[in-house]
């Protein structure tokens, strides 16, 4: 090898993926000299799996990316062919937003953004080892033996860490969509003291369009009125494609149990522990038995090519069963698989060895982000990559961490449980798991996050502006609506009238009058009281009145747990000595290390007695503390 | 973070004394006690550091206890905090009913150890103690934790289960079409979780009213002594309480027309009651007297009717046997003084009543055949009881209304037309009060149970 220094960066991002991307980009935005690498960089921001962002939770983690500055809502509406709000009809908790992506055209996209990015440099290599020096990241070594030096790495790998891809009985060392693995690397973390561990993920096939008989199929259209991802986006294009539904049939069912001997998931070949709420087909039937059916989506992988995505038949299964199994779908009897499916298993770290900032706790400068921590999901590893770039700057401009707690941001909920918690399989983001998901809404992502993402200096000031002048909007409205008085005159009877509500027999505030669940802000048009405002002015207008008892409440649970958040626990506490825990919260706390009683209440095997201990234990500390102090002013 | 809330909790020990003391601390505590006693001034007009005399009140104008109250405000109290100590008569059922009118009005049952914590945290108990402070808080909650565990196994277990898996069920149908709406998972409609929802607050109302049954057993049966004056009512209960282990006391207060006392026979808790004396006063009083004695026996689990075996004509009291038969109480018809009779007119009043008990408390005769009576008739209460799921524990019942109000939201929520999404906000609410009984967390059960019942994948 050709030892050489190619350069010196304040920092390095280790993969340009999704986390990549963010990490990449908030260093650089934020004024820090950043290289990021990249094994091939054709494969920038690629998408090996889904053809599409958003979704539950996943489209709020999108808008919570972008109030805070970061550029994955821009590149999706810049490149979507089809969008859609889910759950419409189930409430403001959970819609979400999610769009169909022309996958070559966002690789391209976020290139070029990255590409012109100042401050940025880009590089195709493999890193085969972090530098340190005294537990302190130095830099990294890549595969030609150069070495860049760095004040700071954030590792953003995905599913590169020893790829091994697994279709029937073949195996092979590969990174996702047959791109290089990275085969060294892992062993340097592991010479760290990195703790390991091996998941599996899965893609479905891809058939050619050409191949299909869509007379057979279902049609799925985008929304007539298009909602963008980014709070920035004013203008978007329309629908320009379909997905299609179509079912397994029961000889599809009958194809996969006849061949199941032939699955390396019931054979024990594959060994990585496989996320539960993804399984492969022949998972979900043996486990549920009596479904005499399953949805498959056949989603469209981008304008310019034919290629066909099979949303629900991920597979390991050998290529000749596959074949007979796609072709076994109604419509598909003729298929042309382009890409066959595959099961791939890769290193990632366990993420309780990280600090809720995303920097190693026992490295110093060493940060990781994405799939690597034991997530899964180009948004999840977006949301880690933006806050992993964030504190990596913050922290050599001497800055505290922004760290966001679970009443933040979704960001912040996932980031939790994975540190905090850690995770058995590949974590995907649902809205069940936030506590406060009425108010971790997607509507207002903005109101939540914007003003910390300018503080951290990410938002820009044409960002900044517009958060500002919808803001405005919205408190002068709500003033508006609860200091108008409506009287009950024949013309306000009549308009009531119109859309079922109930009479008014002396005054009411509009504010009171738009609580009726019958009522909607637009009907206030007809008597004159509607004014002239953005859609989603009115929305989060509209929300705040309707569901404002469950907001209120939501809001007193929020204090209560912020309280316990903001009790610090000093990062040097012997928790073997204090006597008044329970052994197996001693081990617990004195490996995971929490950063508050708040974190620490959410560790398995810490109980509500151990926290109480802990309280008193602070409070005594605080205590010789002061009492030093006066000692010392004597 | 210590004011936040009003905590209360007994203060001494159960069993050993007999006044039991009631202590609430927190920002609350004068507005809380306010809300049940009566005195002289209210509590928050009363001077810090005094003690007064007044009377606790149910929400339905019952007199529960005469007692003193002690109010201290902060700081200069055991916590730091605004406290307040009512001294109730002794016995585990006043102190108790105390308790639940203490949380309705808005206190939180104490945690174990709590009040010591917070006096620490405040800044009132030495540093040099810190350790112990925390070892207290370990050990009792340790102890507590058994004692609770104890009473959950079995059938109360089950039955808390039962309506948290009910409502897991119900939680993860909605929350997979929440987060999962392309999946062809059956919806759960507004009406089917309405149905379900009102299915899990009558499972709810039947074990809150099991808690009724459940006391049977945790304090003790209630027997009350009735009959005319001078059959010997006083000193049958006297002899009953001299010969079994007293537990607690109770202090016989001259305004007090229904003496209690706590026993132990054969094993079993017995409260006696003695509705001495009301006979025996000028006319109002006795009407006041008669209306108390009928009031026990309704209460009561099983009523001692004794009379004198010497008169029994004199001695039969119509208005009590008329009360028990109407009440359709339990009852064991005793007959005293047989000391004072001869022989033939003992066999002949045995021949009349062959059910009832023969006895002298005077010479002590027949008393062994009375306990063994009262413990035969204990167990099989005990039985029948132990069928029931019983709750011994107020906490439990405590969140178990807790949990029944959540639901009883989510009918609002539906009913006025919100969206599943909120609807499941309140379920979630009642899963988690649930769960603080069996020390479940609603979250990771959801998203368990999402993933074992429903079918998803890409």
């Amino acid at each position: 090898m050709d030892e050489f220094i190619g350069g010196e960066y304040d920092i390095i991002v280790v993969g340009a993926g999704h986390a990549g991307c963010e990490a990449a980009l908030a260093t650089s935005r934020l004024g820090l000299k950043t290289a990021v690498f990249s094994l091939n960089l054709d494969s920038i921001a690629n998408m090996p799996c889904n053809p599409n962002i958003g979704g539950t939770a996943k489209g709020q983690l999108v808008r919570e990316i972008d109030a805070l500055g970061g550029q994955m809502g821009l590149s999706a509406d810049e490149t979507f062919i089809q969008s859609k709000i889910l759950n419409r009809a189930k409430g403001p908790a959970v819609y979400s937003l999610r769009a169909q992506i022309d996958r070559k055209a966002y690789h391209a996209y976020m290139k070029w953004v990255l590409e012109n990015q100042e401050n940025l440099d880009i590089k195709q290599a493999e890193v085969i080892e972090i530098l340190t020096q005294d537990k302190k990241v130095t830099g990294v070594r890549v595969h030609t033996g150069t070495i860049y030096l760095a004040r700071a790495v954030i590792l953003t790998t995905g599913t590169y860490l020893k790829g091994r891809i697994i279709i029937g009985h073949t195996s092979f060392s590969s990174g996702p969509d047959g791109l290089f693995p990275a085969n060294e690397l892992s062993d340097s973390l592991r010479s760290l003291g990195i703790e390991l561990m091996r998941f599996k993920t899965g893609t479905p096939a891809r058939v050619n369009r050409r191949s299909i008989d869509f007379s057979k199929l279902e049609e799925q259209k985008g929304d007539d009125q298009i909602t963008p991802f980014s709070f920035m986006t004013e203008t978007l294009k329309e629908n320009q494609v379909s997905c299609w539904l179509t079912h397994t049939s029961s000889k599809t069912h009958e194809i996969i149990k006849d061949n199941l001997h032939r699955s390396p998931l019931y054979s024990g070949d594959i060994e990585g522990i496989g996320p539960r709420y993804c399984p492969s087909i022949e998972d979900k039937i043996v486990r549920f038995a009596d479904k005499e059916s399953h949805q498959i989506f056949i989603e469209p992988m981008g304008l310019n090519t034919q290629e066909m995505y099979l949303q629900g038949l991920s597979t390991s299964m050998p290529e000749d069963v596959q074949i007979k199994m796609i072709q076994s779908l109604p419509g598909l009897e003729n298929a042309s698989v382009m890409r066959p499916a595959y099961a791939i298993e890769y290193d990632c770290i366990n993420p309780t060895q990280l600090k809720l900032s995303l920097e190693f706790k026992e490295i110093d400068g060493l940060f990781s982000a994405g799939q690597i921590n034991g997530s899964s999901g180009y948004e999840e590893a977006a949301a880690q990559g933006l806050m992993a770039g964030i504190n990596a700057a913050m922290k050599l401009k001497n800055r505290e961490p922004l760290v966001l707690d679970r009443s933040q941001a979704y960001i912040g909920v996932l980031i939790d449980d994975l540190v905090t918690k850690g995770t058995r399989e590949p974590y995907r983001m649902m809205t069940s798991r936030a506590e406060y998901r009425l108010w971790l809404r997607q509507d207002n992502a903005d109101m939540r996050l914007t003003q910390l993402g300018r503080d951290i200096g990410l938002v820009s000031d044409a960002r900044y502006d517009r958060f500002m002048r919808k803001k405005k909007m919205i408190d002068d409205e709500m003033k508006r609506l609860k200091e108008t008085m409506l009287t009950p005159t024949e013309e306000t009877n009549a308009f009531l009238a119109r859309h079922n509500s109930a009479r008014l027999q002396a005054g009411i505030k509009l504010y009171d009058l738009l609580k009726r669940p019958e009522m909607s802000y637009e009907f206030f048009k007809e008597i004159g009281q509607a004014s002239d405002l953005p859609d989603d002015v009115i929305e989060q207008i509209s929300i705040n009145i309707k569901y404002e008892g469950y907001l209120d409440r939501q809001m007193n649970q929020i204090q209560q747990f912020k309280r316990m958040e903001e009790r610090r626990l000093p990062k040097d506490i012997d928790y073997t000595k204090i006597q008044g825990l329970c052994l197996e919260a001693r081990q617990k706390l004195s490996s995971l290390r929490p950063e508050s009683l708040g974190q620490a209440s959410r560790i398995s095997g810490v109980s509500p007695a151990d926290i109480s201990v802990l309280l008193v234990y602070l409070e005594s500390l605080k205590r010789k503390e002061s009492s030093k102090g006066e000692s010392h002013v004597e | 973070m210590m004011t936040e809330d009003t905590i209360a909790g007994i203060s001494t020990a159960v069993g050993q004394s007999g006044i039991s003391i009631i202590r609430i601390s927190g920002p609350e505590a004068f507005s809380i006690a306010d809300g049940v006693f009566k005195g002289k001034e209210s509590v928050k007009l009363q001077p810090s550091q005094t003690i007064r005399y007044g009377k606790i009140y149910r929400d339905n104008g019952d007199l529960l206890d005469e007692v003193l109250l002690a109010k201290m405000a902060a700081p200069r109290s055991y916590t730091r905090e605004d406290v307040v100590e009512i001294s109730c008569h002794g016995g585990y059922t006043i102190a108790r009913a105390l308790l639940d009118l203490l949380y309705q009005k808005g206190a939180r049952p104490a945690e174990p150890g709590e009040f010591t914590k917070r006096a620490f945290l405040n800044g009132r108990i030495d540093l040099t103690q810190a350790e112990a402070v925390m070892d207290i808080i370990q050990a009792r909650t340790e102890r507590v934790s058994k004692v609770a565990a104890r009473q959950l196994e079995g059938a109360l277990s089950d039955k808390i289960n039962g309506m948290r898996e009910r409502l897991i069920a119900l939680l993860a149908n909605i929350e997979v079409n929440l987060d999962y709406p392309e999946y062809d998972a059956e919806e759960v409609t507004l009406s089917q979780a309405y149905e379900e929802t009102t299915a899990v607050i009558e499972e709810l109302n039947r074990l809150i009213e099991s808690f009724r049954y459940g006391k049977v057993l945790r304090e003790g049966l209630e027997v009350v002594i009735a009959g005319r004056p001078n059959v010997g009512k006083s000193s049958l209960m006297n002899r009953l309480a001299r010969k079994n282990k007293s537990i607690v006391t109770d202090i016989p207060g001259t305004t007090r027309d229904v003496v209690e006392e706590y026993v132990n026979i054969k094993g079993i808790p017995v409260k006696l009651m003695d509705t001495a004396g009301v006979h025996q006063t000028e006319d109002y009083v006795e009407q006041l007297g008669v209306e108390r004695t009928l009031k026990a026996i309704d209460e009561a689990d099983l009523v001692i009717i004794l009379e004198d075996a010497a008169r029994p004509e004199e001695s039969f009291d119509p208005t009590v046997n008329e009360k028990v038969c109407s009440a359709n109480k339990p009852f064991i018809r005793v007959f005293n003084k047989i000391d004072l009779m001869s022989q033939e007119h003992l066999s002949e009043l045995k021949k009349a009543n062959p059910q009832a008990l023969f006895l002298s408390v005077s010479e002590d005769k027949g008393i062994e055949a009375l306990e063994e009576s009262i413990f035969a008739f204990a167990s099989e209460n005990r039985q029948d009881a132990d069928n029931q799921v019983l709750i011994t524990n107020t906490r439990h019942e405590l969140q178990l209304k807790k949990a029944r109000d959540q639901l009883s939201a989510a009918l609002e929520a539906i009913n006025g037309g919100m969206t599943l999404d909120m609807v499941a906000l309140d379920l979630k609410g009642a899963l988690e009060e649930l769960g603080r009984i069996t020390g479940h967390h609603a979250d990771e059960d959801v998203v368990h149970a999402i993933f074992s019942r429903f079918c998803l994948g890409k």
